[in-house]
């Protein structure tokens, strides 16, 4: 059932509105898995995550026990103009939860979002990467609340559980008010922004149901999953432009590599020379890689997860 | 006087940006004072460059205080200043929430870092700021209340407020907030503009700057004593919410007094022009902030008031 979460009146003839779909199997409160996406409105992978959910649910609908609360949208004026942040505030939403019920505008919509998905069993914050850069299927969980996440984390099916150290500004997103308030909560990250890659999202979206068979919400038969690989921060080698220029990869996305392999070149469009080569300093698997060929002193240009070998 | 580079960004497309310090003085590092951070902070920008003009002639005519040394930055992001863009680059990242910045982070991080290294070691810090919040404010000295600030000092200036704010985690990344933590003792200067230029309270930033140094005994300025300052908490502040979108018609300004009940604004229907809502004051007090764009969405806040307790 479709309902709405909150409404706002804009300024003219339009209102904001976040909708979620209710879909209900039996015993509809004995558990309840939340499913948001859309905070960013660049990254689409969401999309094709809740459209399988639900596709999959109603197909099999008497294996199905719970509640399944999809919210595919909750930057809706966001991905209307695939603008990362919420348009015209030029804030970045997951940086203004827990929100405010008597606050600013969109600090009642961060409020409302919490309010809605609060007493949920469990809730997974699915993300797709910027446009700047790719990434594998992963989990990403902070260390404060690994302990708690890491045995539902592994059930997803992704390549990867990354625990990284909170900043402090990590305190401003949904998934750590969310876990602050009781409900185990997960970041799910794939693929690059403004696109969908469906492999990416039928991969995780396997994963959802290991997960809800797990929780007792589905019966029906899942298929295999793999077991990802579990890494912290001090295994994970990031690789930044010193140079400013165009980034060319001469590797692909998702791939092994060995310490000396060539990764990449920093071209001059003007000189129509080379400025930099790419090396990887470390042996690893690629897990994120640019996408975006513009870069800068600073920019990211790929991240390689260090201590595993080639499967 | 003496210019030197702060930091450098370079670009495949554009010029490189320098972010240039003016240096007044010699000898322990006094006060720092800082313009335009993001693009959009028009206001700022030119209140330094007048703070450079006027130390300038002061440095000529003596006036700087021996074992003093001053810097002004102007400009940081100068790139986006000259493309109407607040925020830094493709990324669209603010440098406000970069700091202390990071030598080895994304592009960002780097100009925070190299801004911040160079600035930690000032004695009273002093930025130009806008809020995130487009509008109008009465010019006010801001301080985060991390337990290091010092309202006493804040008064100094002459200004007719001093706002005490609460950080939350995202305000932990502010070049206030990391002064702050390094000892300096952090001020943000809010003036009434920011992508506009207003000459009076320009010239009245100026004026509180130049008082304040005095006062601290790093110049020698004669200036008229300004106000003696009225400490407020922000969250003692009355906000006024719209309860309806639509072409915003204020009436009232920022320092103005209001009696409860007063009209305080129209909120225009924007096809048919009648009036859709009225804004009354719910309490006697002072306009604080003032919502000054033409549309507004429900539940936007249309003033901030300063409750009187005393008539």
């Amino acid at each position: 059932m479709i309902e709405e979460v909150f409404s706002v009146e804009l300024p003219v003839g339009e209102k904001l509105v976040i909708k979620k779909n209710r879909l209900t199997g039996k015993e509809p409160f004995s558990k309840r898995l939340a499913i948001v996406t859309g905070i960013h409105g660049d990254e689409f992978e969401g999309q094709y995550i809740c459209y399988e959910v639900a596709r999959r649910i109603m197909g099999g609908i008497e294996y199905f026990n719970g509640t399944v609360d999809l919210y595919p949208a909750l930057n809706p004026l966001g991905l209307d103009i695939a603008d990362r942040k919420i348009p015209k505030l030029n804030m970045d939403l997951n940086r203004m939860f827990p929100g405010k019920k008597n606050g600013t505008t969109m600090e009642r919509v961060a409020a409302a979002i919490i309010d809605d998905i609060s007493g949920a069993d469990m809730c997974l914050d699915v993300h797709a990467s910027n446009i700047f850069v790719k990434e594998i299927p992963q989990v990403r969980v902070s260390e404060e609340f690994a302990d708690k996440l890491l045995p539902y984390a592994k059930l997803l099916n992704t390549d990867m559980v990354w625990t990284n150290a909170s900043a402090t500004v990590h305190e401003s997103t949904l998934t750590h008010s969310m876990n602050m308030l009781g409900v185990p909560s997960m970041v799910v990250e794939m693929g690059v922004g403004t696109r969908i890659d469906r492999g990416y999202g039928s991969q995780v979206v396997d994963g959802i149901f290991h997960l809800m068979k797990e929780m007792g919400m589905w019966d029906g038969s899942v298929g295999e999953i793999q077991y990802p690989a579990i890494s912290t921060d001090g295994e994970v080698e990031f690789i930044r432009s010193r140079i400013t220029g165009v980034f060319l990869p001469t590797i692909e996305h998702n791939h092994y590599v060995t310490k000396g392999d060539k990764l990449g070149e920093i071209v001059s469009p003007l000189e129509g020379r080379i400025l930099e080569e790419i090396i990887a300093e470390k042996s690893g698997l690629v897990f994120t890689l640019r996408e975006y060929p513009f870069v800068r002193e600073g920019s990211l240009l790929a991240r390689i997860l260090t201590g595993i070998g080639e499967e | 006087m003496h210019k030197e580079e702060i930091y450098t960004v370079k670009s495949p497309y554009r010029e490189d940006m320098t972010i240039w310090g003016y240096r007044f003085g010699k000898g322990e590092p006094a006060a720092c004072i800082l313009g335009s951070v993001r693009g959009n902070e028009m206001q700022q920008m030119y209140i330094c460059s007048q703070l450079v003009r006027a130390l300038k002639e002061l440095e000529a005519n003596g006036c700087i205080n021996a074992n003093k040394r001053i810097m002004v930055i102007p400009v940081i992001n100068g790139m986006g200043l000259n493309v109407s863009k607040r925020f830094f680059g493709v990324e669209d990242m603010d440098i406000n929430r970069g700091f202390p910045g990071k030598v080895n982070g994304d592009t960002t991080d780097r100009i925070a870092h190299g801004i911040f290294e160079k600035i930690k070691e000032y004695t009273y810090g002093i930025q130009l700021t806008s809020f995130y919040m487009s509008g109008e404010f009465v010019p006010h000295v801001r301080m985060m209340e991390t337990g290091y600030q010092n309202t006493s000092l804040a008064n100094l200036f002459g200004l007719p407020y001093v706002v005490v704010r609460k950080p939350s985690p995202l305000d932990t990344k502010t070049l206030n907030y990391n002064w702050q933590n390094e000892m300096t003792a952090a001020f943000s200067v809010y003036t009434n503009k920011n992508d506009t230029i207003d000459e009076e309270s320009a010239r009245q930033a100026v004026a509180a700057v130049l008082r304040f140094l005095t006062r601290m005994g790093i110049i020698r300025y004669e200036s008229h004593s300004g106000y003696i300052s009225h400490v407020i908490m922000e969250h003692d502040l009355t906000d006024v919410h719209v309860e309806m979108g639509g072409i915003f018609k204020g009436l009232v300004k920022p320092g103005e007094d209001v009696r409860y009940g007063e009209l305080l604004a129209e909120v225009i229907d924007p096809y048919e022009g009648f009036i859709r809502e009225t804004i009354t004051a719910p309490t006697d007090g002072i306009v604080f902030f003032a919502h000054t764009e033409p549309l507004v969405a429900q539940g936007d806040i249309a003033y901030r008031l300063i409750h009187r307790l005393h008539l």
